[in-house]
């Protein structure tokens, strides 16, 4: 029983880190209706901004300040120039948008190993293997104060969502990108500030595991996966959804890990994935209606 | 009814006979990887290109046909030959269930799925290591020791897929094809079972893939997981093949394997060494340097020819033909 609780709380710690890596995903899916396969790749390069500031002195709580904008901006630069010329091209190739995201998480990483190269680097901290016991299970610190502050980056999102103008329109492109526009919603400017949302967001859940993770260049891809495992499994453009797929996904994985063994920990996700498509395709967009 | 361009004719025939004049080895590996390319490459055109399916893991297919081919000798003890004629079809089976959950589905499912199912029979080959071999992979002897009869086989098996695609193209199905890709309500308003015709295509382009995967173990006799199922060496590059010869357009990806092959080796060989050999005569240590940086940059630049083929480029080489002559050449004026 122990055990059980063990996991399961290891898990929902994880999942909170996920669900903020889900909702950056879902919300670029939910405007711009593409996937955008360099997300885990973002991630990465928030990392290392972490670890940079790292070797520097700054606690990776505090790099969250600077990577969190810088990767807004690298956002929107790359939907500003990259993205959204894609529209006016006139190509008979499907999912074009998507195969530049691509591109881009491919030019990201090796990027990042032209300059750090592919070793592993930790970000040190007096507080990366601290541990708390409450009633009996341990909590690893820096886990969950990810886990805390995940939770307030989503309900922050969820008020900027509901409550400003600005959150109206992401939703109202998301809902009808047309009848946005006709409701004058600048919907070219809309796509640009989604993507940097989901840019800072998931920089913050880069810098969030920096303590807890190794971080190497090829750390996108693995990421990327989770994310749209989240998204699909959350239902596409869902950010409800999204919380709840990041949380399943990470119990899941942290059970997996424990009851069938430490190389069964990715295949999960995956598993998890073609179960969606099988059994309720759509995902859990479908049963909460958000 | 179109006929085949005289200038196709030209080329098989020239690659037909050019054992016969230029037997170096590494020359021959080249176009023997040129070939598979066409192979990989045609076969998720096809697909993509004219079905509008975009696969991003066609790696699951070529991986399928390998270790079909491996398979057959680590537990058989048949040759690996006998995957030349099951490595398609094990492909294929893979891809019908396959398609049939996802292409009901409307959306970014199959690209996604398609993604998944490559990350699965990655970890599935790695984690059954009593049936797999595991990471240690599969290793055989190669049957002929000359580089020639690969070359003819692989040389066939190209000419033989894209006379295929070519026909079926031009055929009834590659009508149903491209009203799918353009418009799939449109398609099946007009009585098209579009999702069959999806399974169609899939099963073709995984039915090649698969044959390529297994004459690549016979050839090169050695696969593992991360090799055969790697997602940037093969799925990537396979989409690339594509998109950077043209996609949608039947010799689009021979051109693109030719150049995709090319700009591999020319990094993976720092420049067919021309970096070793400035460093070799001014004994400079720049040139090493240089060499290792090369070396390391072909993924680099292989994403930013993406980026930019996308954006400029977006019909590739053959789609944009046009365009490109106006623009180099300036044979005529711009319209």
């Amino acid at each position: 029983m122990g055990i059980l609780l063990q996991t399961i709380v290891a898990g929902l710690l994880k999942g909170g880190l996920y669900a903020l890596i889900g909702i950056g995903m879902t919300l670029i899916m939910g405007v711009m209706g593409i996937i955008n396969l360099a997300h885990g790749q973002m991630m990465m390069v928030a990392m290392y901004i972490a670890y940079v500031l790292n070797t520097m002195g700054v606690d990776p709580y505090f790099s969250l300040l600077v990577a969190m904008p810088t990767l807004f901006l690298l956002g929107v630069l790359i939907q500003k120039y990259l993205l959204n010329p894609l529209i006016k091209v006139d190509t008979i190739l499907p999912e074009n948008q998507v195969l530049m995201t691509v591109g881009i998480g491919m030019v990201l990483t090796e990027v990042i190993r032209f300059i750090f190269k592919s070793d592993y680097k930790y970000v040190t901290t007096s507080y990366s293997s601290a541990t708390f016991f409450l009633g009996g299970i341990s909590f690893n610190v820096p886990l969950t104060i990810a886990f805390f502050i995940a939770l307030a980056f989503t309900a922050a999102m969820f008020w900027f969502l509901i409550k400003t103008d600005l959150g109206r329109s992401i939703r109202a492109t998301a809902q009808d990108k047309d009848a946005a526009t006709l409701m004058g919603i600048n919907t070219g400017r809309i796509t640009v500030v989604t993507m940097g949302l989901g840019a800072a967001l998931v920089a913050a859940a880069g810098c969030l595991l920096a303590p807890v993770y190794y971080i190497f260049p090829d750390l996108g891809g693995p990421f990327t996966a989770k994310a749209f495992v989240i998204t699909i499994l959350g239902g596409l453009g869902s950010t409800v959804g999204a919380i709840l797929g990041g949380i399943t996904l990470g119990m899941a994985e942290s059970l997996g890990a424990t009851y069938l063994g430490m190389e069964y920990e990715d295949i999960v996700g995956l598993a998890i994935f073609v179960a969606v498509l099988l059994f309720l395709p759509g995902g859990f967009k479908r049963l909460t209606k958000v | 009814m179109k006929k085949t361009p005289v200038a196709a004719i030209v080329a098989v025939a020239a690659l037909a006979l050019l054992p016969l004049v230029l037997a170096d080895n590494y020359f021959l590996h080249l176009l023997i990887l040129f070939l598979i390319w066409v192979i990989i490459g045609s076969s998720w055109n096809i697909m993509a290109g004219y079905t509008g399916q975009v696969s991003f893991g066609h790696a699951a297919f070529f991986g399928t046909g390998a270790y079909t081919a491996g398979l057959f000798v680590m537990h058989g003890g048949f040759s690996a030959w006998w995957g030349m004629a099951f490595g398609g079809v094990a492909a294929m089976l893979l891809g019908l269930p396959f398609g049939a959950i996802c292409f009901p589905l409307r959306g970014a499912y199959f690209a996604l799925a398609s993604l998944a199912l490559n990350l699965i029979l990655m970890h599935l080959a790695t984690i059954a290591e009593r049936f797999t071999g595991g990471m240690q992979g599969i290793m055989i002897m190669p049957t002929f020791v000359s580089k020639v009869p690969y070359y003819y086989i692989t040389l066939g098996m190209a000419v033989a897929t894209l006379v295929v695609v070519q026909s079926i193209i031009r055929s009834k199905w590659g009508y149903y094809f491209v009203s799918i890709r353009e418009d799939q309500d449109a398609a099946e308003s007009l009585g098209i079972d579009t999702n069959r015709y999806k399974n169609v295509s899939l099963a073709v382009s995984a039915f090649f893939t698969g044959t390529a995967g297994a004459l690549y173990m016979n050839y090169m006799g050695f696969i593992d997981p991360h090799v055969v199922f790697s997602l940037h060496d093969y799925s990537v590059m396979a989409i690339l093949v594509a998109i950077v010869g043209g996609v949608g357009t039947i010799y689009g990806p021979a051109v693109g394997a030719f150049i995709m092959v090319g700009l591999q080796e020319l990094f993976r060989s720092g420049f067919f060494g021309l970096f070793k050999y400035l460093g070799d005569r001014t004994g400079s240590e720049t040139f090493t340097q240089a060499m290792e940086v090369v070396q390391h940059a072909h993924v680099l630049v292989f994403g930013i020819l993406v980026v930019v083929v996308i954006l400029f480029l977006p019909n590739g080489i053959v789609g944009d033909w046009g365009k490109i002559r106006k623009s180099v050449f300036r044979s005529k004026p711009a319209a």
